[in-house]
């Protein structure tokens, strides 16, 4: 479906006005190929606008008008300003120091919570680690269901408490884990939109209750333009410590990749990667510059 | 926008509240192209741009009515998509909708894959006092599909809800899973599925156009509904999929709970995706 940008690029730089000099123009219509490229992959507007200027100044530096393969220079320039975006190719940890470590899982409806709530205890389980699910979604028809049968699955315990009031939930939660001696307690939410004040509310008294060391905001790769809003908002109320993009098994380009990082400034941690228990990787951020860039 | 002209500054903030919305660089460049020409060939009466764009806009969606009639019940309605896109909570909605038109409704809950996907599903059955034909997890979709028809038949009721397993449209095994399911239903009803439903998550961005396509290919859809419309993301994927596959929209979800789901209006969706106050 898409001509690759690496493609497009060549044949931009192809044009030039002969005795192999690089033109402004030439450079104009290669940020232009980058600008389309990066919209395309979902890149939110107003970030793909700030950074196609700033790669354009780089880009009119000597470096790339007198190198001799200039595309190269070019797509090194746009790399390296999307990995700098990304903070640089880091690895970023869960931080599970504290004892028990609260990691608690966030995000609009359907982003893949749940699901990711049960790979991540089964993550430490399988590092011998003593993990406790929390099932603090009441609202959602047979949410703790689900997180019991996952539960069962991996052989993770999970508490659900009264089933009805997820901030009760939470702080019940708390008490049973320090008995069972659980060292690392993951808490699901039930899915909401950024907009929705008094489940938002919910959400920071569940922080404050815990004060959890990894606030996470589950975020489905597949989402467009509006990921920056509900990021934010999230972001502005919890002051996540992180991302999780899920289902990047599909075929999406994953440009809110971008633009949540470049919004909040916070690292994605952890990708998911399908619908079994193992499907969750670590997330370094080079893999994904081609992935975004069509490459 | 109203006593502007259209000049560079409004075309770019036209531009910007079309690509924000998720409509994709391609369908924009063509709608604006319209608009331009439209505007300055003076083949229209609006003056406002804004409001020229949402006329623009709306002769484009070709819409197609949600299948009421079951005079050659049962009528069958079968729900796919992409994981947590809303597939369940649509077909919940959708059979408050046909009983409120007096219709008997089975759901049939063929994900037989998602931890707690029948017991989801079950939950909705109970809440609408709806049937629902399920199976074990782990069991084959297709065989509840069977199932449910059968009742149906057995019972006369007028519509069967099938809700599938979230799939990505890449994975192809799954993909034709979905296709045995129809073949199912094809081979038991005549005429039937009369909708294959693609249910859409609303923040979707580029991807929804290569997701309809795919779907598209493999069961034919006959169309769309669009969730999560009630928060701040735009939908604009739906108008790029009725515009680039000719596939209409036909229900919009707008919230969680079981009266949340709208027929299709393209005034409406193109007013809320333009900003524009009605
Ligand atoms: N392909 C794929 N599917 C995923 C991935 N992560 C989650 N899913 C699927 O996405 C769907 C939604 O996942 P859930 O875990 O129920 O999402 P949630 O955020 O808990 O949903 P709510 O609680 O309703 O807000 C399910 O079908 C999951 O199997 C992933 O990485 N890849
Ligand atoms: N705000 C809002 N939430 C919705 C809407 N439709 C569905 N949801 C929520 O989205 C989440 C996922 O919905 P499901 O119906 O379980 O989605 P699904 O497509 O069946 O998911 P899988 O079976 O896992 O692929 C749930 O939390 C629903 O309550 C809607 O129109 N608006
Ligand atoms: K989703
Ligand atoms: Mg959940
Ligand atoms: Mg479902």
């Amino acid at each position: 479906m898409f001509e690759s940008l690496q493609k497009k690029l060549s044949g931009v730089f192809k044009n030039l006005s002969g005795k192999g000099k690089l033109t402004e123009k030439n450079i104009k219509d290669a940020v232009r190929e980058v600008k389309l490229a990066l919209l395309e992959a979902d890149v939110h507007y107003k970030v793909v606008k700030e950074f196609v200027e700033k790669v354009k100044e780089e880009a009119l530096g000597e470096k790339v008008l007198e190198s001799l393969t200039p595309d190269q220079e070019f797509i090194r320039i746009v790399r390296d300003s999307l990995i700098e975006i990304m903070g640089g190719n880091k690895n970023n940890k869960i931080n599970i120091s504290k004892n028990p470590a609260f990691i608690m899982l966030t995000g609009l409806q359907g982003s893949g919570k749940t699901t990711t709530a049960a790979k991540l205890a089964n993550k430490y389980k399988k590092k011998g680690r003593n993990p406790l699910l929390v099932a603090a979604d009441t609202y959602r028809p047979a949410a703790i269901d689900q997180l019991i049968q996952l539960g069962q699955d991996i052989g993770v315990p999970v508490f659900s408490g009264d089933k009805k009031d997820a901030v009760k939930i939470t702080e019940d939660s708390k008490k049973y884990a320090q008995r069972n001696l659980h060292d690392i307690v993951i808490i699901d939410t039930a899915g909401r939109l950024h907009i929705d004040e008094i489940m938002m509310k919910e959400l920071e008294e569940i922080k404050n209750i815990l004060e959890p060391e990894e606030i996470l905001m589950v975020v489905d790769a597949m989402v467009g333009q509006d990921a920056v809003n509900s990021a934010k908002e999230f972001n502005d109320k919890l002051d996540l410590t992180g991302f999780i993009i899920t289902k990047l098994d599909g075929d999406s380009r994953g440009g809110v990749i971008i633009s949540i990082q470049y919004i909040t400034n916070k690292p994605v941690k952890l990708v998911g990667v399908g619908e079994k228990i193992d499907d969750l990787e670590e997330f370094y951020p080079e893999r994904y510059v081609g992935r975004i860039l069509g490459m | 926008f109203s006593g502007r002209t259209l000049d560079e500054d409004t075309l770019e903030e036209l531009e910007e509240i079309l690509i924000m919305s998720d409509m994709g660089v391609d369908v924009v460049e063509k709608i604006l192209e319209e608009l331009k020409d439209k505007y300055h060939n003076k083949i229209t009466d609006q003056e406002d741009p804004l409001l020229i764009l949402r006329d623009i806009m709306v002769s484009h969606l070709s819409t197609s009515p949600l299948i009421l009639d079951t005079s050659n019940a049962p009528l069958v309605v079968l729900l796919v998509g992409v994981n947590g896109s809303g597939k369940t909570t649509t077909a919940a909605k959708l059979a408050k909708i046909y009983m409120n038109y007096g219709k008997d409704v089975v759901l049939a809950a063929a994900d037989t894959f998602r931890a707690a996907a029948i017991e989801q599903l079950k939950e909705w059955g109970n809440r609408l006092n709806a049937t629902v034909i399920a199976h074990q997890k782990g069991s084959d979709p297709a065989a509840v599909v069977f199932d449910a028809i059968s009742h149906a038949k057995a019972k006369s009721k007028d519509v069967i809800i099938i809700d599938t397993a979230g799939r990505l449209h890449t994975k192809s095994n799954l993909m034709d899973e979905l296709k045995k399911i129809k073949r199912v239903v094809q081979r038991e009803i005549e005429g039937a599925p009369q909708e294959i439903l693609l249910v859409l998550d609303g923040t979707t961005g580029q991807n929804g156009i290569i997701q309809a396509k795919a779907f598209k290919e493999a069961i034919d859809i006959t169309g769309v509904a669009i969730t999560k419309l009630d928060g701040t993301a735009k939908g604009g994927i739906a108008f790029a999929i009725n515009h680039e596959l000719n596939i209409p929209i036909k229900l919009v979800g707008l919230g969680e709970k079981e009266d949340d789901l709208q027929i299709f209006d393209p005034v409406k969706y193109c007013n809320a995706l333009l900003g524009i106050e009605e």
